[in-house]
């Protein structure tokens, strides 16, 4: 048991944290946000050439750093100290990790060519799983991958897919076989987004990310687009990406504590600041208990990533509801010290408490996860 | 940064589970599975067991008797002892009083009481707390005047746990009534028998003697029985606090009784299915283990930068009250699990008594253990204290 970073771990961190502090300020991200397509891509270009750090959780032998999970945490949770607007969880958390899979489970040729991508800049991947009718059910699935000579042909609607309209491939969950919310016959394709048959319908979301609605036409998608694995694999790729999101939590949440803090200090009324008063002292006490507790299940989750398939679910449903509760709790009552101020567009705190609150039901609300905590640990 | 544990580490995992089944006293165990109040001698006996095998003290550092166990070492040690439902250790010698005497003691009081603290031999009380003096621990009025090489002592202690069968006690004591609060204040080293010491029990709520009120009336003490400078006592009564913060956590200990509340809930029925399927009691357990996994890992992360160099700190306060609200919400959840056997009254077994309590062996204490617990929040800087410590100490506010 250790509970130390490496010192590459450490040099990751601060280069990606210096980065961000020169490049991605309050002010600059709403410029990028105003821009028509919602970024600016040379801040991933940046990341990708100048920083060369998009290949921290990929192996040396595709140019990568050589690191895991522990890597991806600590990289979200830099960029969700700025709310970056980066397609970071969806390429490299959730796409590399389907091309890790990949790599050897079949998938080799596909892997080879995909990761050096990722890690150039040049690949943007998103994750598309979710569907209208499916809330957080990853097997829940209309969308039909219907064998066709030797590919297939898709059809089907995908919901809210972050980071879509910016993306070379889609990684999109289909059915091969069985019935709606069957385990059986879910398959899983990366496909090229520009396939003739796709069609989107983007939009900004609340927490400042560009997504779409995405409609499969009779999209032909050839036979080697198939990643094996099925739901086990997707189920494990979004536990990797929900441990990741929770590392984000744990930088917003700490910066919805600072500037909360900071607030408490400078603002005065009644001709003291306002965090000379008990009813404040023990609220930022508690905001602060709760994000310490955010940073604890972050890195219990990712620490967790490796058992076996029940153990992972386990620990990964717990992780994320109480970060869900937590950071609900952090964001709100951010914004109920800040008083009026808060609930404007002006400062920052209420941009991070928009995107808090968005992580809250990413990928299963607080209540769908102590459920599959509770099938899991206590059904037995 | 990983969990796992090394060939070494597994290994003294199996040491330490084969030491306690050969070796954790038998009758003590018979009495915890009754449910029956433990008496001196029950607590001592496996004390001394442990005493004896160089366990002790693990918290402690070696040259003074400690295990010289690396963090996961004891990390292990502290699971296995709660998964095997050992009692814990009375905290007052080995985790107060102790690390206050190898800390700031003279080499003479080092030699003079560590090995009783370790052996067993001196059972220790806690005089902090005065019937005025509470959450405002510092405006205490215990008075110590010293007259040529002795102090008189005079005034009245309270919440005094486990006093009536202490050999020695640790008080602070005013010794400065002119200095600012904080600055007037000795730690002072008194043997219980001396006299002029009368202890009366206090019966809380469960039915249980487990604290008392310490009067002191013109007692005695040697000044080579003051720990650290005279008017320093504050700086001990600080660092003693942080200590007793983080072991107050109580992870193990909360772990097992989750697992004692869902044998309870699968035991009992709710209509034709047990208790463990009701949707709203079994998210309760849920939520209870969703906390304290959280506290576990801070606690873990904790520890981690204190064997980085950094002391427990005033961050431990946050331990305290997760700890504390996490114990508290496993006995609501005993108490509910049990249903109607919550109310029968049992005064435990008496000398001849062998007549079967009332209701399922695992609803005896239910209340009692209760009623109880509700202490954890108020002890050890009541958690409204905690808070504070947290916005002044960590916050800047």
């Amino acid at each position: 048991m250790d509970f130390s970073y490496t010192e590459t771990q450490d040099m990751l961190r601060d280069t990606l944290a210096r980065f961000l502090a020169d490049t991605y300020d309050f002010e600059t991200r709403k410029m990028m946000l105003a821009r028509p397509e919602g970024r600016d891509p040379g801040v991933w270009r940046a990341l990708a050439t100048e920083l060369g750090i998009l290949g921290a959780p990929f192996a040396e032998e595709h140019g990568g750093l050589g690191g895991g999970a522990l890597e991806n945490m600590i990289m979200m949770e830099e960029l969700g100290k700025v709310i970056a607007i980066e397609p970071y969880l969806q390429t490299v958390v959730i796409g590399g990790g389907a091309m890790k899979h990949a790599k050897h489970h079949g998938g080799g040729a596909m892997a080879d060519a995909v990761i050096p991508a990722i890690i150039s800049g040049e690949a943007v991947i998103a994750f598309a799983y979710a569907e209208p009718q499916g809330r957080y059910d990853l097997a829940n699935l209309r969308t039909t991958a219907k064998a066709d000579g030797a590919g297939y042909v898709l059809n089907g609607q995908k919901a809210v897919v972050y980071a879509a309209p910016w993306a070379t491939h889609l990684l999109v969950t289909a059915r091969i076989g069985g019935s709606q919310r069957e385990r059986e016959g879910v398959a899983l394709f990366l496909i090229d987004a520009k396939s003739p048959g796709v069609v989107r319908r983007d939009y900004p979301t609340v927490d400042g990310f560009q997504a779409s609605e995405i409609y499969f036409e009779n999209v032909a998608i050839p036979g080697d687009a198939l990643i094996a694995g099925g739901i086990d694999l997707v189920e494990q790729l979004v536990d990797e990406a929900t441990v990741a999101m929770c590392g984000e939590a744990c930088g917003i949440a700490r910066k919805l504590h600072e500037g909360t803090l900071d607030y408490t200090k400078q603002r005065k009324q009644f001709g003291v600041p306002i965090g000379k008063f008990q009813v404040l002292q023990h609220r930022m006490a508690d905001i602060f208990i709760e994000v310490e507790q955010i940073a604890s299940m972050a890195l219990m989750g990712t620490l967790k990533l490796d058992l076996p398939a029940n153990g992972r679910k386990a620990a990964v449903s717990l992780a994320k509801a109480k970060v869900s509760r937590s950071i609900r709790f952090v964001g709100q009552n951010a914004i109920q010290t800040h008083g009026g101020i808060g609930i404007t567009q002006e400062l920052a705190i209420g941009h991070y408490f928009k995107r808090a609150t968005m992580i809250e039901n990413q990928f299963g609300s607080a209540d769908f996860h102590l459920d599959r905590f509770e099938q899991l640990t206590l059904d037995a | 940064m990983h969990l796992d544990f090394s060939p070494e580490d597994l290994a003294f995992q199996r040491e330490v589970r084969a030491f306690i089944a050969e070796n954790y006293p038998e009758t003590l165990r018979g009495k915890q599975d009754e449910g029956d109040e433990l008496t001196k001698e029950d607590f001592l006996s496996w004390h001394r067991v442990l005493a004896r095998k160089g366990w002790v003290a693990p918290a402690w550092p070696v040259e003074y008797g400690g295990t010289g166990w690396t963090a996961t070492q004891k990390y292990i040690w502290s699971e296995e002892t709660a998964s095997a439902d050992c009692i814990r250790l009375m905290p007052f010698g080995l985790s107060m009083v102790g690390p206050v005497i190898y800390t700031f003691g003279t080499p003479e009081q080092k030699a003079r009481f560590l090995p009783g603290i370790l052996s067993g031999g001196d059972w220790w009380c806690q005089g902090y707390s005065e019937p005025g003096s509470g959450s405002d621990l510092a405006s205490l009025r215990t008075k110590a005047v010293l007259e040529g090489d002795e102090y008189v002592v005079n005034g009245q202690k309270t919440w005094t746990t486990m006093a009536q069968h202490a050999d020695w006690g640790f008080f602070l004591v005013r010794t400065n009534p002119d200095a600012k609060q904080q600055e007037g204040i000795s730690f002072l080293l008194i043997d219980m028998k001396s006299p002029g010491i009368t202890v009366r029990p206090i019966i809380t709520l469960g039915g249980e003697h487990e604290v008392n009120e310490v009067w002191l009336e013109d007692v005695r003490v040697p000044v080579n029985q003051r720990i650290f400078e005279e008017n320093k006592g504050w700086t001990c009564a600080k660092f003693l606090l942080a200590h007793e913060r983080t072991g107050i956590a109580g992870v193990a200990a909360s772990k097992r009784g989750i697992e004692k509340v869902k044998t309870i809930a699968r035991a009992e029925m709710d209509g034709d299915k047990p208790l463990i399927a009701n949707p709203f009691f079994r998210r309760k357990i849920a939520e209870l283990e969703m906390d304290l996994t959280a506290l576990e890992y801070t606690e873990l992360r904790s520890l981690a930068g204190e064997s980085a160099g950094k002391g427990p700190g005033p961050e431990s306060s946050l331990l305290k009250i997760k700890g504390s609200e996490i114990q508290q919400r496993l006995t609501e959840l005993s108490l509910e699990a049990v249903g109607h056997y919550g109310a029968p009254y049992f005064r435990g077994f008496g000398e001849g008594d062998n007549e079967h309590p009332i209701g399922p062996d695992y609803a005896h204490r239910a209340a009692p253990t209760y009623f109880n617990t509700r202490k954890t929040t108020i002890y050890g800087g009541s958690n409204e204290i905690q808070r504070n410590i947290i916005a002044k100490m960590v916050l800047g506010l």
